[in-house]
Formats: structure tokens, sequence, C-alpha cells
């Protein structure tokens, strides 16, 4: 079943609190990974492969580098739900 | 000593370990002689057919301050050793230091052994896109050191000495060096291992290097008792931090004792089995470094794993090298409290050395029933012994598979 934007989003905000320790309410769909949360490149992966595993989806590497901000990401997972 | 050479002060220390989370609950339950060998509370004898399957863990809740990104980002051999990094740089006043003048030396036998195993079945069980992007920098041997240079902003220099049980000892050995060698003024140094595995437990029971006292695991590590049949396998970490001594006075830091002399040899004589020899002359060179007599030693903290060969001859070695000036020496081997920390154990056992110059007492060898008749030196059997005041110096011994031999002197403050 696909998961809405707000349950991909609350979905995302669980990974990256857990992953990173960033505040889920932190977690906004403005928010870029690297700028404003502060994520690095290999915390980035972890929350991919995390992404990944909770939404049934597969995120190409190709496609990480222009998931800049949170709203990217809710966007592209939000897509590739089949 | 000569007159340009800094002596090197202990400022801080910190652990986590089988008989505590920190050094005052450490040192309480050693002076207690408190065993911390337990059979394993998970199904690993029945699953894997393990013939040993007890070992001495870390006292849990050690590691509460580590936040959960923290802790997934770490090794258990990472996680002991940063809880134990920031316990020793805060005992030592978190001194005010030049980035390039803080350096780090944290040693490890095996590195992140229960990443690597872990990822590798989580290939094998979910596929490799599952593997945590984490895992080579929570596996890689240096991680430790590498985050602890990090954690502090340590830019003078970050090394990981790999030597199997000595590494701890090594790591405080070249970090003694950075300080004289001018490249730094503190060096946090010590040693790190997490290895209670079942793969880890099979590997040193099929070459029987483990005790196999099973029905009885208490008593297992019995260094100097007749009966003794093999180590027991901890885990834990320890870290000093270690400061030139114009550094310390100039900030009128606390000195617990003096890293003073140092000895390193190789025995190029057998992957396993020590040599007498080689620890002899790391001894030497040790006490020669210090520039101490053989009189001046009155405790060494042995390397005394509980093994039937090893005990004896480590203490014949270093009856050797003080050429039988013995009397005065009374003999610890805290594995027999907190079993075998592996790459760990040299760096435990630096700070039990230096907490027993600066309280002047040598913790307990426990579980002797029947002191083997060829022990050449006495022991603290079953309780602790009070150290003389004055001027006294401590040995530390580790050694490691493939002939590693180091011995670290430590001098009253």
């Amino acid at each position: 079943m696909a998961h809405t934007e707000n349950e991909i989003l609350a979905g995302l905000a669980e990974i990256v609190n857990e992953e990173t320790g960033v505040a889920t309410e932190d977690v906004q769909l403005a928010k870029s990974f690297t700028d404003d949360l502060d994520i690095d490149s290999i915390s980035m992966m972890t929350i991919v492969v995390n992404a990944e595993e909770k939404f049934d989806v597969r995120i190409p590497d190709e496609e990480v580098k222009n998931l800049a901000t949170v709203g990217d990401a809710v966007k592209f997972i939000e897509g590739a739900q089949s | 000593m000569s007159a340009s050479r800094s002596r090197v002060a202990v400022t801080g220390l910190g652990t986590v370990n089988p008989l505590g989370g920190d050094i005052a609950s450490t040192w309480e339950a050693a002076l207690a002689g408190t065993s911390t060998a337990r059979t394993l509370d998970n199904d690993w004898k029945e699953t894997y057919g393990l013939s040993v399957d007890f070992a001495c863990q870390v006292v849990p809740g050690a590691l509460d301050s580590l936040t959960r990104p923290e802790s997934k980002k770490l090794d258990p051999s990472g996680q002991y050793s940063m809880v134990a990094a920031r316990q020793a740089w805060a005992d030592a006043g978190s001194p005010e230091v030049e980035p390039e003048r803080l350096g780090v030396v944290v040693g490890t036998g095996i590195g992140g052994i229960w990443t690597t195993l872990d990822q590798w079945d989580v290939v094998r069980e979910r596929g490799a896109r599952r593997v945590n992007p984490f895992t080579v920098p929570m596996l890689m041997a240096n991680s430790s050191s590498a985050q602890i240079s990090m954690e502090l902003g340590a830019r003078a220099g970050a090394h990981t000495p790999v030597s199997a049980c000595a590494s701890g000892a090594e790591a405080v050995a070249l970090g003694m060096s950075m300080i004289r060698d001018g490249r730094a003024d503190v060096v946090v140094v010590g040693g790190t291992e997490a290895c209670i595995h079942p793969m880890t437990l099979a590997a040193f029971a099929n070459i029987r290097a483990l005790s196999g006292r099973v029905d009885d695991p208490q008593t297992a590590s019995r260094p100097y008792d007749v009966d003794r049949d093999g180590f027991v396998l901890g885990e834990g970490a320890g870290i000093l931090v270690l400061e030139s001594e114009e550094h310390a006075a100039a900030r009128g830091a606390r000195v617990y004792a003096y890293a003073s002399g140092r000895g390193m040899a190789s025995d190029a004589h057998h992957i396993s089995a020590p040599s007498a020899e080689g620890q002899a002359r790391a001894v030497r060179e040790a006490i020669g470094d210090a520039e101490v007599s053989a009189k001046d030693i009155v405790h060494v903290n042995a390397h005394g794993t509980s093994t039937p060969l090893g005990d004896i001859g480590e203490l014949n070695a270093v009856a050797t090298a003080l050429d039988g000036v013995t009397d005065q020496i009374v003999v610890t081997s805290t594995k027999s409290m907190t079993g075998h920390l592996m790459g760990g154990a040299g760096a435990l056992e630096s700070i039990f050395s230096t907490l027993a110059a600066y309280h002047r007492i040598a913790p307990p060898t426990i579980n002797i029933e029947n002191l083997d008749p060829e022990t050449p030196m006495r022991i603290a059997q079953n309780a602790p012994v009070d150290l003389p005041g004055g001027d006294i110096a401590v040995l530390n011994n580790a050694f490691g598979f493939g002939g590693h031999d180091i011995a670290v002197v430590f001098t009253s403050a």
C-alpha cells in the first residue's frame, strides 16, 4: 500500500533521528540534508538504505545526489512506490 | 635521566571493563578481589557447540552515556574506547592544548570484529544493498584512534599499534615517545577490544588457549595456581592521558604517576609461543629507560594470563632482567579478575599499575588455591598488598601473539 506524503515525511524523520540524532520535528520538507541538518555523505547513505527498506523502494545511487532537501527525498519515495 | 628529555606524567584515566564502568568502581572492585567471569547468557553453546561458554563481559550500563546515533556509528570496541577516552580527558581536567600538540595512540588486537561478522551476515542474509554504509569506518582497526582524535581535535597524529595482546601497552610506549620526541605535549593513549563472539571463543578454544573450567567460571582465571588451564576472554578499554611534565606543571595538573620507561622487543621466534629471552629484553630495556634500579621495582602487574607455561616463564624472564633482585617485588595478575582484554589488556593494566603507584597498594591475584611451587616471586595472593613509601617503580608487562614484548615502568609522583 502506498504511503502518503505525510507518512513518508514522518517515517523519514524517524530514520534521520535514529541515524543522526536530529530531532524529528526538525526534519521538514524545505530542510537541506547537508546545510540545515548537517548530515554527512555516509549518514546520508544509511538514511537511503533504511528508507529503501522502510518504504520498499529502490533509490539508485545516481539519484541520491539529487536529494538535496527532505522534500526531494519525500517526493522521490512517493513517486517510486509501485 | 638526560637533561633534554621530558618526563611523561599520567594525568588522566578512564576505563570501561568487566570490573567497572569507570575508574573509581573498577579500582574498588579490584581491591575487593572481584571475579567477573560468568557463563554467557545466550544460546551459543547449544547453537554452535562451543566448548567454552563463559567470559568476562563489560559491566551493564557502562555505555549509557553514548547517544543512540553515536552507538550506531561505533563498533563495540569503539564504544568502549570512546567512553573511556571521555572519562580520561575529563579526569585530566580537559587540558587546554594546541590541536597540533595533542596526539592519540589507541591500539587494538583485532578491531571491529563484531561489525565485520555482523555485516557479512547481512550480505548473506539480506543482500549487499543492506550493508551498513558505516561498516568500513566501524571495522577498521584505527577506528578508535581516529574517532578519539576527532572527538578531542587532536592533530599531532593518531596512531594504532596492532600487536595482539600487547597493543594497549604498546600504545602507552608509543605515546611516551611522541612526547619525548617533541611531537606532542599531551597524548591520549590506550587500548580496546570487544571480541566476545562465538567465532572468537571457538578459535581460541581450538588452540587450547582458553580455560575449560565451564562448571566454575568464576575461578577459571587463576594465574600462578597449580591448576590453571588457560585464560578467560575479557573485553573493554583503558585510556590514559599522558602529558609532558612541563605541560602538566604549568596548568597545575594532578599527576598520578610518571610513565618513566618503556621496553619493546620482538621474539622472531614463534607465532604464538612466548620467548623468555624477548620478554627479558623488553623488561631490561624498560628499566634502563626509566633510569631506575632493579631494587626500585616493588610491584609487577604481570601479563599473567593463567596459562600453564606463560605465567611462570614471564616471572622467570623478569627475574633474569632484574639479575635476581626480586625479593622486594609483589606480583599481581589483574587478569584473574578482569579476564584477558586482549588489545585492551596492556592499557587497563597500565591503569592498574599507575593506581598502584599512586595509592601504594597492589591489587590481588584471585583464585589461587594452591600456589604453583615454581612461582619465583611473591604474589599478592587473594588479597591486596601495601606498597612502600618513598620513590617506587611499578612494572607492567604485555605480550602478544606474534612475539610482541612490551614493558612499561611507572614511577611514583
